[in-house]
């Protein structure tokens, strides 16, 4: 038999389902894989041990109508666990043990899922390469020393390397697709409301959506499943009827509308990320679908809006870590004293320039010409995408305007680590779901993405779409496991 | 507009935030690159345009205010950096 960690998800649940695999047997594959994987930095922390009981009590009474019936998952350490360290991927958080569960991963229990370890990402969420992590950087198993992409960095390098047959992420700006796009695998942003916000240590709470990312299409429809609900304890959870995504997944894309827009194609982007948007957009219309040329006009405005939006929400948010309920606490002469030597000592560098972004944003005088301007800004981006679609069922765009980059590449040049999230931006402002599918290599042998827009609440036809593409593009992963020795 | 070192230490106070003289000048060069490219926002005539609060445009939805969770204080507590029976510590703030 070939090894347990090369089946994909949903083999994994038919292989329970028949029988012919316990949960103890594929727990203990992905554990052992993660141990010899202990170069890539995935994990901030395992939880292996609870884990293997865990399986071992489902298999003494295997309950196989769930929808994730005993299998592991490694999740991204931004999601509250109960009694599990949850750190953000922050010094401030390195002791944290929440007493509650998000609702995420209380679903992914629920569903029979059990919860492996922690996975690396970049601090509070906030970077587009994993190097903000105080857990330091995670390697892309596409090649050494080549980030992962980010915020959910640990989720796609784990995933890529097979540590777990699934994970989720979750992405205010672009941290589920990018990174996706960076490995070589599938990301989807679900639309806001869609997936509770209760438990996850919050970014920019307008924005923050999390998403599930997988080795194909199938196995992401079956994710998503899982992972939303409507939920009382966030109050911006929509309460709209869920699809039955897989059972409802199709190719069959006769008719649809897909939209190109112009103002996606970008200076210097590399040719090959154009030819594979051409190879998308044929694939489309071999498949009956009707390609339709679309302008979005403020697109170059998506994320300038997005970095005063973004930093002024975490500012808020982020005043919570002040050193006395919880975390990590300097000494201090007096209580003003401890509370900016915590969060100086506590936070990193891109953590707290974005807290002091967002402090000026909002500080009195320039609130008008800076937070309000955005918040504007932010209706024309998203009164670009109602009128397209008036005219299309979904949008198709690259992911990301590059492959990834080398470790410490764009570190001390922080517009230009923005840039990364050039055509995943827009569509957090807008509340879309979108979904990052795995399309080709660049010269590198490096992956690159492209992206599926839909309407909000129409995940199905992006998933349709996606799988169309999938199955006509035929990407495959060349990793060769160089970090095991 | 530039963002110059009085301006820095100014938001450093007001985030809560200390800064070291040598980072707050770094962090005056990031933040005015940061502003630079912000700025592309003026182009734009927003005059007539309402500002989006939230993608989720309805009133937010209200629940019976009910105890969830009973006898935590005990878990809650233990993530305290310093505590003294019931009670968060911190330093002292009344003479």
């Amino acid at each position: 038999m070939s090894e347990i960690t090369n089946f994909k998800l949903c083999d994994l649940v038919d292989k329970i389902k028949k029988k012919e695999l316990s949960s103890k047997e594929i727990t203990e594959a992905f554990i052992n894989r993660s141990k010899k994987s202990t170069k890539l930095n995935s994990y901030i922390s395992d939880n292996f041990d609870d884990a293997i009981k865990r399986a071992k009590e489902f298999d003494s009474k295997p309950n196989l109508n769930k929808k994730i019936p005993g299998i592991p998952m490694a999740v991204k350490d931004l999601f509250c666990t109960k009694n599990l360290k949850t750190t953000a991927g922050s010094k401030i958080l390195e002791n944290f043990i929440p007493t509650y569960e998000s609702t995420v991963t209380q679903n992914i229990l629920d569903h029979g899922g059990i919860i492996i370890g922690k996975l690396n990402c970049d601090e509070f969420a906030m970077g587009s390469s994993n190097e903000t992590s105080y857990y330091g950087n995670v390697q892309n198993p596409i090649s050494e020393n080549l980030v992962p992409g980010g915020s959910s960095g640990g989720s796609s390098s784990a995933l890529a390397a097979k540590l777990t047959p699934a994970t989720i992420g979750t992405d205010t700006g672009g941290s589920i697709r990018q990174p996706a796009s960076f490995t070589g695998t599938v990301g989807l942003k679900p639309t806001y409301g869609s997936c509770s916000r209760y438990g996850i240590v919050a970014f920019a709470s307008s924005l923050d959506q999390a998403g599930p990312m997988t080795h194909d299409v199938k196995d992401c429809a079956l994710l998503l499943e899982v992972m939303s609900s409507y939920d009382v304890k966030d109050s911006t959870s929509v309460d709209f009827v869920r699809g039955n995504y897989l059972n409802d997944l199709s190719d069959n894309i006769k008719g649809k509308k897909i939209g190109v827009p112009r103002e996606y194609r970008v200076d210097g982007m590399p040719k090959e990320i154009e030819k594979l948007w051409e190879k998308g957009i044929k694939i489309i219309r071999d498949n009956g679908g009707d390609v339709i040329d679309i302008s979005l006009p403020n697109t170059n405005y998506a994320l300038p809006a997005y970095y005063i939006v973004a930093p002024a929400e975490a500012s808020s948010n982020l005043a919570r870590y002040d050193g006395v309920k919880y975390g990590f606490r300097s000494r201090g002469e007096n209580l003003i004293d401890m509370y900016e030597k915590t969060r100086s000592e506590g936070f990193g560098d891109e953590v707290k320039r974005r807290i002091m972004i967002g402090t000026y944003v909002l500080s009195s005088g320039y609130y008008d010409a800076y937070y309000l301007k955005a918040q504007k800004v932010r209706r024309l981006i998203k009164n670009d995408f109602d009128e397209a679609y008036k005219k299309v069922d979904a949008i198709l765009t690259p992911s990301t305007p590059s492959s990834a980059f080398k470790i410490g590449e764009k570190l001390n040049d922080p517009v230009s680590m923005y840039l990364n999230d050039i055509f995943t931006v827009p569509i957090n402002l807008a509340g879309l779901p979108a979904i990052s599918i795995p399309a080709g290599h660049d010269k590198n042998g490096f992956p690159l993405g492209l992206q599926v827009i839909g309407k909000a609440f129409d995940e199905q036809t992006i998933l349709n779409i996606a799988f169309s593409i999938e199955k006509n593009i035929g990407y495959k992963n060349n990793i060769n496991d160089w970090w095991i020795k | 507009m530039t963002i110059d070192l009085k301006t820095v230490k100014h938001i450093s106070k007001l985030s809560r935030i200390s800064i070291e003289e040598e980072k707050a000048k770094k962090l005056s060069n990031d933040l005015n690159s940061i502003f630079e490219f912000i700025e592309k926002l003026n182009e734009l005539d927003t005059s007539k345009t309402e500002p989006l609060t939230s993608i989720a445009e309805t009133t937010l939805k209200l629940r019976k205010d009910k105890i969830g969770s009973k006898n935590i204080r005990e878990d809650i507590l233990k993530n305290s950096p310093d505590k003294n029976k019931d009670f968060f510590v911190v330093p002292k703030v009344v003479e």
